[in-house]
């Protein structure tokens, strides 16, 4: 009948009923049946190929052997396969000229932040910032010189470590056995002044020139050679304090840096030199004989 | 309302669907807009726009690998995004516009589904004729004429298809380059995927799937069930006009009985169409027979109630062969309908070769129904499209334009973003000065280099240095960006060294042009010990 012109026969309803509203009963595609039988049966196909079923201990691997280790190895290995060449023009570099090459420059940069957030941010800070015992390197002040080679050596060799024979090293006595609390306290008083160009008073004074100029100079502005800091900037590396200066006069700091050398390899210890050195206090290379 | 028990399947094969050519204004709209939206789909990549030596001169290029959307004369950088999201806005609010006034016309005129399979139907009538001969040869046995028929078919729309997945991927590269690559084999692999997969989206979707997307797949009829009113514009059959239909036989039949029908029976007995429109390919409920009367002829029909004269549907059944979807828009509005109005052309014809008025199929405002059921007039079309909702989308629409506009025709060619160091916040260097270090970004959109000095508002006693730069004035190539890190130095003593913060501005200069852009942050400075 005209009715039934589009040929379909009346679904009927699902019997549920709403207000009036009814919920016809058409049928679901067949196709869509289809998918569905598909979907199942390349999940059952997915987990034979891909680990997935649980075992005792562990569960089974699949047959395409894939897991997500195996991927990171692969993209690490793929990460090292194209930086190689790039790490041994590193390492055969001149780093004064490091900047003649602004795309190995790039690379050295780069690689240097990543290196300095893995090794370095435990003692230095993630921002290079130090901490108290803990030199900041974004500063213009150096222990042991801040061109970008004595750098290099400071990281290969480290710093009074003992398990580096080139690991540069001096000490700092501690006064406390060597010196009264008063004599302390007035090496302590001449040193905080020294700072802020205030006059000195004599018994500092004598007592500075007899025991600290050795190492740190007659003008207590330091010796990279020894590591010895410069006394009349505004740096303090275990604090500019009177009390604080007296505590470090008492106990002789021994700063300790590992050596970096052996555990990262030539290359990397060049692209943490020029890292660092980039930071906001690098100095100007002496010119080569 | 009784449940009615579940006897019918499950699942259920698709039924084929033949529609029959159609000619008419719709029709004839319908190919301008395939003509005009494949052209444009089409040809879009091969438009060349000059942009200067080393730059890319595609007219629309999306360039994912650097980062940028060139539209003609416009450059959008990934930072930008924001245009791109405001077009996609205006998209979606348009979508709102045209159905809240016309109903699903997207569905029906725009949407590469409709397109596509209209392309695809015109390639199957030419090869395979219209809707009789293509029902013949889908219940003919697969012989050699069906086979070559059906290969031959198959293949123009692979080829068509093909087409299809290659033209979307020339506006991701330079298409002429990109085009000699993939004749030459050379091609990047998710080229051919990118291909590949539209090419096999398109062959299934527009040659097998078709109404079956629509109906099943697509969430957008779902949607806009929601954002049609009664004032919306949408293909639907004058049923007070066209019932009761009937054919030649019935009609003459009809109307005989019209004159000397008995007064006895009662019209609300005998018909039952549901007042309102059906959702779903359900048929209205009209008894076949009036009760208490037996059949006036040997073929059982129903026979109109007393006092009405048959009505104008002769029940030819053209708008059921036309349809695309394969339903019969005489059952009311539903939701397999696309608003394709081929119907209306099919029925146009037919109402014009029996002398009636056309637009028994008609855009029809479902709040005009009433009325014109009652006989009268129906509200003017400006009154349905000039409603206070089709306002406050196109005022919405019309206000993000505008404001992307604006920021188009106010967007710098020049940019810099600051963004202060904040471990540690600041440095205090050797001699107690306080140093504040940022990074900064310049961005230069021009098509040559320039020269940018950087400069501090107020000059203050703050000293400014760069990174790696001898001076404060960096180069920057074209179109292209380059970051730098900056140093602000605070002289020891001074009151932004001993103060927590310092407001300052900074500034770039292009030292030929003497374009500036200005970026307002702060210094940390710290008591000092």
């Amino acid at each position: 009948m005209s009715e039934k012109s589009t040929g379909k026969p009346d679904p009927g309803t699902t019997g549920h009923n709403w207000d009036g509203i009814e919920e016809l009963n058409n049928p679901l595609p067949r196709w869509w049946l289809w998918t569905f039988y598909a979907t199942i049966f390349w999940g059952v196909i997915y987990t034979l190929l891909f680990p997935a079923w649980p075992l005792v201990s562990g569960a089974t691997s699949g047959m395409l052997n894939w897991s997500t280790r195996g991927d990171v190895a692969a993209e690490i290995a793929a990460a090292d396969a194209l930086q190689a060449p790039r790490l041994e023009a590193l390492a055969g570099t001149d780093l004064a000229a490091l900047g003649g090459d602004p795309e190995l420059e790039s690379f050295a940069l780069h690689a240097g932040g990543a290196l300095f957030r893995n090794n370095c941010s435990t003692c230095h800070g993630s921002g290079a910032a130090g901490a108290r015992g803990y030199p900041n390197l974004l500063d213009d002040d150096w222990l042991w010189g801040g061109s970008i080679e004595e750098i290099a050596i400071s990281i290969r060799h480290g710093i009074r470590n003992e398990e580096d024979p080139d690991a540069r090293f001096s000490q700092m006595p501690a006064y406390g056995e060597m010196l009264s609390k008063a004599e302390i306290a007035a090496v302590a008083d001449h040193v905080w002044r020294l700072s802020r160009n205030m006059p000195a008073k004599a018994q500092g004074k004598t007592l500075f020139a007899d025991n600290c100029a050795a190492c740190h100079g007659e003008d207590a502005t330091g010796n990279r050679d020894e590591g010895a800091p410069d006394l009349t900037d505004a740096i303090w590396l275990y604090g500019g304090t009177l009390e604080e200066i007296a505590h470090t006069v008492t106990r002789g700091p021994f700063g300790v840096m590992p050596a970096w050398g052996e555990r990262l390899g030539e290359a990397q210890v060049r692209a943490l030199a020029a890292y660092v050195h980039q930071l906001g206090g690098g100095e100007e290379s002496p010119p080569a004989n | 309302m009784t449940a009615s028990p579940p006897t019918s399947a499950l699942y259920a094969p698709r039924e084929p669907i033949f529609p029959r050519r159609v000619t008419g204004r719709f029709r004839r709209l319908k190919w301008q807009i395939m003509a005009v939206t494949l052209g444009i789909y089409y040809l879009t990549p091969w438009l060349r726009w000059d942009r200067g030596a080393g730059r890319p001169d595609q007219a629309v290029l999306v360039d994912l690998a650097h980062r940028r959307f060139y539209f003609f004369g416009i450059e959008v950088w990934s930072h930008e995004f924001y245009f791109v999201a405001g077009l996609l806005v205006m998209a979606g609010l348009g979508l709102f516009l045209f159905t809240s006034a016309l109903g699903r016309v997207w569905c029906g005129y725009g949407c590469p589904q409709t397109v596509w399979t209209d392309l695809f139907l015109a390639v199957e009538r030419w090869l395979e004729g219209d809707r009789n001969a293509r029902m013949r040869l889908h219940h003919a046995p697969w012989g050699l004429r069906k086979w070559s028929l059906r290969l031959g078919k198959w293949a123009i729309w692979i080829l068509i298809s093909v087409g299809t997945g290659g033209a979307w991927i020339f506006y991701f590269a330079d298409a002429p380059s990109l085009a000699r690559d993939l004749v030459t084999l050379q091609a990047a692999p998710v080229a051919w995927i990118t291909i590949a997969i539209l090419t096999a989206t398109t062959f299934v979707f527009g040659g097998f799937m078709r109404e079956q997307v629509c109906i099943y797949m697509c969430p957008w009829p779902r949607i806009q069930a929601a954002m049609m009113d009664e004032d919306t514009l949408t293909v639907a059959y004058r049923d007070w006009r066209g019932e009761p239909r009937g054919k030649g036989l019935r009609r003459r039949a009809a109307a005989a009985a019209a004159t000397d029908a008995p007064s006895a029976t009662d019209p609300g007995d005998t018909i039952t169409r549901a007042a309102g429109p059906r959702i779903g390919g359900r048929s209205p409920v009209i008894p076949m027979l009036v009760r208490g009367t037996a059949p006036a002829t040997p073929e059982a029909f129903s026979p109109p109630p007393a006092g009405r004269v048959p009505g104008d549907c002769i029940d030819c059944n053209a708008c059921v062969n036309v349809c695309p979807m394969g339903i019969d828009i005489r059952d009311g509005q539903q939701m397999a309908c696309i608003t394709c109005a081929l119907c209306i052309d099919a029925c146009d014809e037919v109402m014009e070769r029996t002398g009636l008025q056309r637009g028994l199929i008609d855009y029809i405002a479902l709040s005009d129904a009433p009325s014109e059921r009652a006989g009268l007039a129906p509200r003017s079309l400006r009154r349905h499209l000039l409603r206070p909702r089709n306002f406050v989308y196109m005022l919405i629409w019309g206000g993000i334009g505008l404001a992307l506009l604006a920021a188009l025709v106010m967007r710098p060619e020049l940019e810099m973003t600051v963004h202060p160091v904040r471990n540690p916040t600041f440095v205090t260097l050797s001699d107690g000065a306080v140093r504040n270090t940022y990074d900064i970004r310049l961005r230069n959109k021009a098509g040559e280099t320039r020269r940018l000095a950087l400069s501090l508002d107020p000059a203050a006693a703050l000293a400014l240095e760069v990174e790696g730069a001898p001076t404060a004035s960096v180069e920057v190539g074209p179109d292209s960006q380059r970051q730098l890190r900056l140093y602000l130095t605070a002289p020891a003593g001074s009151a932004a060294a001993a103060a927590a913060i310092t407001h300052v501005t900074l500034d770039v200069t292009d030292t030929t042009s003497g374009e500036t852009a200005h970026v307002a942050t702060i210094f940390n400075g710290r008591e000092y010990r």
